[in-house]
């Protein structure tokens, strides 16, 4: 199998000198030459940051962070880069060799590389004030360990908002025995966004200015299917049914590696060829919705792990997640990638090409969707509703009884509208259990959560095509523990729009980051997360895998790293608490992680059994 | 058409029964027979409609606790410190300090002139200022508001400056308490205990008691709402009412109603920040208030026609 990069890759490969640095363990302070692109901040040219990236591995691999600026499509913005692309170089690595990488920070601030999805010591997971210190401006730092796995994976900084200005890139790792899936093209695909807006504004403008980055709210003349009476009953809560994405387009422009959608990303094929593509979210706060208009995807992994085969039209990516998936394109000379934004305010493009230039029609953008009093954790009211078919419609059955709330099967179509808000509260905070902390910073908590990893995500619960889930994944080999576990943690994802508040339990990270959530040796723990906000939140556990209980018998349970949890709804997963140390756990948006959403998790080791 | 990729996806199977699967195995019983694979279902329904009862159905297949318990006393206990014994505690605690602040209760600035206008009205065209902003964290700040109006080419006739400190009582409401002082007419200084927030149907509320130093006791609520026409237009209704516990004659208060102000602005949102807008407001005085205002040669009630901006920053 060979590795090819695409097309535009090519184009832009720039050989970056590999400096000799001072390599050892912990922070060596060293200053090297800096790279000419991390120079110089000019708008004429000099420190420009390329859109692409190169690749490297090996037993050593040296990575620069820099400052420069970045173009896309026309705009420009400050940008904080590795290796000089945005995305990063595409590290490639192979399961069972020992690697070591010497991160050197070029900035005038701290940063770190968190390799996201490694299994690695914790004091290499790179997270500033919880795996270690972070690296200090004009210092080397070196990352060391064996590569224990393989898959699909990223990496990114876990310094303040670099995330955003474009610090993060592609990492994959090829098994042992080669790849068992024969692939005639194996390609990456990772999705982002790209702003001409300091990060520190953008997060400044949510805590301030109320849904200053959407351009799709509720009005007089917009074309939304709602009566005059679900928008009083909106406007009656307080809340928007609008609030699918707190920055989106035009804001962002989404990038595909790096490059806006009229940049011409493209992947060459030739007909009947199988192609590989990792798809990566390497987004702050997208999720995108990825599908090839004319071609079936085959899911073969989920972040980084392998599933059983299951075939798809379409597939809501997480931030963070990374799927696999094999197409073969064959009929037409160009397929388009449609990456839309959950919000659907804009997309990422590329294209799988027959020949240089090729091109297909890109379907125009959907309606935006709708949250729906379901979202709300109000699950009464089966039938269609406007919120999947006949799975969901089976689960709210299930919320319905849960909750008392019983208001007749196959009752009205529009739950929304006729049961109105008449003497429910959305902000029964009885409802919580005792170790959730109520204050201002939960403005809603969920009545009836039910487990929907069957739910495709918003807006696209009635795509009219097949559409991933999280019940359709099976871990293709079989899980290494499955015993029953021994407890459960409940943990509640809470927030408040209007204070761009976000926490676990009630309580943000700055209130319990001394406090962590503690795991015994090998403790094998259930946990469910309950979302009482009316956002989807990718939650993201460093340092180890997780089993989403999803409906599969433990021994196939998928692995995973991140799982969203829908809004008003929960999840369940299985932990094996084996990896020793502090790990971060939080929502991987970038900015409800700093607004509170974020908490440690520490696994005692072997030794500190009693 | 899919024969291709099943062909690979049968080879990814056969390889994977041929090697021990290398995955993820950090304990001891890594190796596995390889469960049989069974045809992957394509009907994304099928899946999800077999388990999709309730969670009850999962927990069949995949038995687990129910109720939340309490970690195991081998858990441990205390603040999470593994990177100390690698990194340092010294070296690490600073980090810690910095990096948890970031995460949460953070400061932010926020400075707005709600309205900064002028005003048309018979005879004597004045203007008048709004402003308002805070600095602090999303759950206790110190605010600042201004408010002002006078004549052009004339002395202020009515200006005041609050500063408050303001902590959250609940998710949309502030309760504020703080000084004004009034800088027209003979000087007052108040004390004032509010509430500021966003009632239910997004009406935003700012609501206070003050108290002055000569103790005369007054109240003044406002309420203002957007209702956005398109992304851009909005227009906004807005309210507000006074009433004084008692006549104050220096400052031409009657007892009771004082005043009552409603008005309408339509403002565009050229970018966010920033939106120019045009209204009408009505104003009236009550009872005593509306003859102290007869006395000095001043109607009672009054029309003017607004032009002015609105931004924030």
């Amino acid at each position: 199998m060979s590795w090819q990069a695409g097309k535009q890759e090519v184009d832009c490969k720039v050989d970056l000198a590999r400096r000799g640095v001072l390599r050892g363990l912990g922070a060596g302070a060293v200053l090297g030459a800096m790279p000419a692109w991390a120079r110089g901040r000019s708008l004429h040219g000099g420190g420009a940051i390329r859109a692409g990236f190169d690749e490297v591995s090996g037993p050593v691999i040296d990575l620069a962070v820099g400052a420069g600026m970045r173009l896309v499509q026309g705009r420009r913005g400050h940008g904080v880069a590795v290796n000089g692309s945005v995305p990063g170089p595409l590290i490639r690595l192979r399961e069972g060799q020992d690697v070591r990488l010497n991160v050197t920070n070029h900035l005038d601030e701290d940063t770190s590389i968190h390799w996201h999805g490694l299994l690695v010591p914790f004091q290499f997971d790179g997270v500033p004030g919880v795996s270690f210190p972070g690296i200090k401006p004009h210092q080397t730092f070196t990352y060391e360990f064996p590569v224990r796995q393989s898959g699909t994976y990223w990496y990114h900084s876990h310094s303040g908002l670099q995330e955003q200005t474009g610090h993060y890139g592609p990492l994959v790792i090829e098994p042992k025995g080669g790849e068992p899936v024969r692939t005639d093209r194996d390609y990456v695909l990772l999705l982002s966004e790209f702003t001409p807006l300091h990060p520190h504004f953008i997060m400044q403008r949510l805590r301030t200015g109320e849904h200053y980055f959407s351009r799709q709210r509720p009005s007089w003349t917009d074309k939304y299917p709602m009566s005059g009476a679900e928008r009083r009953m909106w406007a009656q809560m307080r809340m928007s049914p609008t609030d699918i994405a707190d920055v989106s387009a035009p804001t962002y422009t989404y990038l595909a590696n790096g490059r806006g959608p009229k940049e011409g990303m493209e992947y060459l094929f030739t007909p009947g060829e199988t192609v590989r593509l990792r798809l990566i979210n390497g987004g702050a706060m997208t999720y995108f919705n990825v599908r090839i208009p004319g071609l079936a995807m085959t899911v073969i992994a989920a972040d980084g792990q392998n599933v059983r085969p299951v075939e798809v039209d379409e597939l809501q990516i997480a931030v963070g997640e990374t799927y696999d998936v094999l197409v073969e394109p064959r009929g037409a000379e160009a397929y388009a990638i449609v990456c839309e934004s959950m919000d659907r305010s804009g997309l990422a493009l590329a294209m799988l090409a027959s020949r240089p230039g090729a091109r297909a029609a890109v379907p125009a953008l959907r309606d935006p969707p709708l949250l729906t009093m379901a979202d709300m954790g109000m699950n009464h009211g089966a039938g269609d509703s406007g919120h999947g078919g006949m799975d969901h419609g089976a689960m709210d059955h299930g919320a319905m009884n849960h909750g008392g709330m019983n208001h007749g099967e196959g009752g009205a179509a529009r739950p929304e509208a006729s049961h109105s808000m008449a003497g429910m509260s959305m902000r029964d905070t009885s409802l919580l259990p005792p170790d959730v902390a109520i204050g201002p910073g939960i403005d809603m908590v969920s009545m009836a959560p039910v487990d929907k990893q069957g739910d495709p995500g918003l807006g696209l619960r009635d795509a009219g095509h097949r559409v991933l889930n999280y019940r359709m994944l099976s871990a293709l080999e079989p899980n290494a523990d499955t015993r029953e576990p021994s407890r459960l943690l409940e943990l509640h994802l809470t927030g408040n729009m209007e204070r761009y508040m976000w926490s676990f339990d009630g309580r943000m990270f700055d209130a319990v980051s001394d406090v962590p959530i503690r795991f015994a040796w090998n403790e094998r723990v259930r946990v469910k997360l309950v979302n009482d906000t009316m956002m989807a939140h990718p939650i993201h556990l460093h340092g180890m895998f997780f089993e989403l209980v999803n409906g599969q018998p433990p021994a196939h349970q998928p692995r995973k790293n991140i799982v969203t949890v829908q809004p008003g709804a929960s999840a369940t997963f299985d932990l094996t608490a084996n990896e020793p140390g502090d790990w971060a756990f939080h929502c991987h948006l970038l900015y409800h992680m700093h607004g509170g959403m974020m908490q440690i998790v520490t696994v005692m080791g072997p030794e500190d059994r009693p | 058409m899919r024969r291709r990729v099943m062909r690979s996806l049968a080879l990814l199977g056969s390889a994977l029964a041929a090697a021990p699967v290398a995955a993820q195995d950090h304990s001891d019983h890594a190796q596995h027979a390889p469960a049989p694979v069974p045809a992957p279902s394509p009907d994304p329904g099928h899946g999800a409609m077999d388990h999709s009862s309730d969670q009850s159905g999962d927990a069949d297949v995949s038995p687990g606790p129910t109720m939340e318990t309490p970690p195991p006393p081998e858990a441990g206990s205390g603040p999470p410190r593994a990177a100390d014994a690698i990194w340092g505690a010294e070296t690490m605690a600073a980090e810690r300090h910095r990096e948890h602040a970031a995460h949460g209760d953070f400061p932010v600035l926020w400075v707005q002139a709600d309205r900064l206008e002028a005003r048309m009205q018979d005879g004597a065209d004045g203007f008048l200022w709004d402003v308002q902003g805070y600095y602090g964290g999303p759950t206790s700040r110190l605010w600042f508001k201004s408010e002002g109006e006078g004549t052009f080419g004339e002395e202020v006739e009515e200006a005041e400056v609050q500063v408050l400190w303001a902590r959250a009582i609940d998710p949309y409401w502030d309760l504020q308490v703080g000084l004004r002082q009034d800088f027209s007419g003979p000087a007052t200084t108040h004390a004032v205990i509010g509430v500021q927030g966003l009632a239910p149907y997004d009406f935003d509320v700012d609501a206070a008691l003050f108290v002055s130093h000569r103790g005369d006791v007054t109240a003044r609520i406002e309420a203002e709402i957007d209702q956005r026409i398109t992304q851009r237009l909005i227009l906004q209704p807005r309210a507000e009412l006074s009433v004084s516990a008692q006549d104050i004659p220096g400052l031409g208060i009657g007892a009771g109603l004082d005043r009552a102000e409603l008005g309408v602005r339509l403002r565009y949102e050229i970018v966010r920040e920033f939106a120019p807008y045009i209204g009408v407001e009505r104003s009236w005085r009550f009872g005593g208030s509306a003859g102290y205002a007869r006395a000095a040669g001043e109607a009672p009630h009054a029309t003017s026609v607004v032009a002015g901006v609105r931004f924030w920053f």
